[in-house]
């Protein structure tokens, strides 16, 4: 045991070299070590499992893979059908807005159950919680999944960008060699991507026919036990209360940036009176103030959204001031004793400006909206928004400097 | 969609009969059920159900169909406003 103490001894006098000399350490030690057979290890928690047979220096396996399966390209990775815990958290986050820029699966081919030369090829996006949605219907189903590279993009919305396009599924086919793979010549894809993918431009340019596949994921099994048809049904989009309501917590992240500024804003607004700026009054009126514009929020980020199809009117702008005001009404009637009349009137058109803005901002998220509706509602709605934010204002400043 | 209706008479979709082979890619791709097969020949039916996604004009193998598709997307078209068409980026 002398001579690595000596040599220790040695190379630590050099800072730079204190790493090789850990490590000349650890050399010599580990003879004498016991072998970390047992979980009861001195330090930290338990070790985990051996690295799986799978994994390749470089790479990360997924976990939604189960094996591979060898194909004359290749191995190709057979993906699992079930979701686990981490496929439920990443969609409550990305639903939430978190890491949604970049919820992606690698491009490439995949698998599920034990597809041969004749296996369906399903085309679909990268966005991982669209690889999600399709492959937790695909329980009993032996087929080949070509994911494109849609940046991460949804079906539809990488469509819409021409992400999920022509060129690219034409690409994706030939970069993974498909026609190996496969002894027919035809790929389903989601009917959504029309948008963005030419179907007889595909078959000009990689010999693939395009089979629009039906909307949605869930009625991919009918789909291919039905001959690969599916009902006019499931080739129209729906727009139910429980896909409203999925958007809403995106729609509220993309507030939050802007809602500091809004709220800098208020509070100074609300500290103007006869003594140029008070605290003593910023404090309570801004309170309300603040109050109105949640209530905006409320208004027309969740009930706009939430019961759209039963708020009057065409215009989204005008469904949001109706449930703006209804909402105004109620933040009067919560501060009431500490307001004066004009008071009033600020802060219910501040909460249906706000309010119809947002529910305008939701067409946007919608399946139904045309552009030229958009561009026609906005040019009679952001004025009278304005006005609305600006009457806001004067009434909210006028009536400090009547007190 | 019959429950959802947005603004009437506003959509720029456009169908050249005479051009259409009645291949009915158009019928099977709108996520609307704007287009009817009558005849052998595609028809408009519900042109105010048109949200204008583009998918029929692409799919089109006669071109038949015009439409100027685009993000319904009210930050979109203040950006387009602004900055004009090239500048804005696409928010959702």
């Amino acid at each position: 045991m002398d001579k690595p103490v000596q040599g220790r001894q040695d190379c630590c006098t050099n800072e730079n070299l204190s790493k090789a000399c850990s490590l000349q350490q650890e050399i010599v030690i580990q003879p004498s070590m016991p072998a970390p057979v047992r979980d009861e290890i001195c330090c930290g928690s338990p070790p985990g499992p051996e690295s799986n047979f799978f994994e390749r220096p470089g790479y990360v396996l997924q976990q939604f893979v189960k094996d591979f399966v060898d194909t004359p390209v290749g191995p190709a990775p057979r993906i699992k059908t079930e979701l686990d815990r981490k496929d439920l958290l990443g969609k409550l986050a990305v639903r939430w807005g978190i890491r949604r820029d970049n919820y992606k699966v690698a491009p490439g081919l995949y698998c599920v159950g034990t597809p041969d030369q004749n296996a369906p090829v399903l085309v679909t996006a990268n966005y991982k919680l669209t690889f999600d949605v399709l492959r937790r219907e695909l329980g009993s189903i032996n087929a080949w999944i070509l994911v494109l590279d849609t940046r991460g993009i949804n079906v539809w919305c990488a469509a819409g960008k021409n992400l999920f396009s022509t060129t690219e599924v034409i690409k994706r086919v030939q970069l993974t060699g498909l026609e190996k793979v496969v002894r027919h010549r035809q790929l389903i894809l989601p009917q959504l991507a029309a948008t963005g993918v030419s179907a007889h431009q595909v078959k000009k340019g990689s010999g693939f026919k395009v089979t629009w596949g039906p909307i949605r994921a869930n009625s991919i099994n009918y789909f291919l036990r039905n001959n690969l048809n599916a009902d006019d049904s499931m080739r129209r989009v729906t727009f139910a209360f429980r896909e409203r309501l999925g958007l809403v917590p995106v729609e509220l992240s993309h507030l939050v940036k802007p809602s500091l500024w809004v709220l800098l804003a208020i509070f100074l607004v609300s500290g103007i009176g006869s003594n140029i700026f008070s605290l003593a009054i910023a404090w309570p009126r801004g309170l309300m103030a603040t109050t109105a514009y949640a209530a905006g929020i409320l208004a027309g980020a969740l009930a706009a959204p939430a019961f759209l199809p039963w708020i009057p009117g065409r215009s989204f702008a005008l469904k949001g001031a109706i449930t703006g005001i209804i909402c105004g009404i109620g933040v009067i009637l919560i501060f009431h004793a500490a307001l004066q009349f004009w008071e009033m009137v600020a802060l219910a058109s501040c909460t249906t400006a706000i309010s119809s803005y947002l529910a305008m901002n939701f067409t946007g998220s919608t399946p139904f909206t045309s552009p030229s509706g958009v561009e026609k509602e906005m040019r009679k709605a952001i004025p009278m928004q304005t006005l609305a934010v600006l009457m806001a204002a004067v009434a909210w400043i006028g009536s400090a400097f009547a007190k | 969609m019959e429950k959802f209706r947005y603004l009437p008479g506003v959509s720029t979709l456009k169908l050249d009969t005479q051009a259409c082979v009645g291949c009915g890619m158009c019928d099977i791709v709108c996520p609307h059920g704007v287009f009817l097969l009558e005849n052998n020949k595609a028809k408009i039916c519900d042109l105010d159900g048109c949200m204008e996604c583009g998918a029929c004009a692409k799919n089109c193998p006669t071109n038949a169909i015009t439409v100027t598709p685009g993000v319904g997307c009210a930050n979109y078209i203040i950006q387009t406003w602004i900055k004009g068409k090239d500048a804005a980026v696409e928010c959702c």
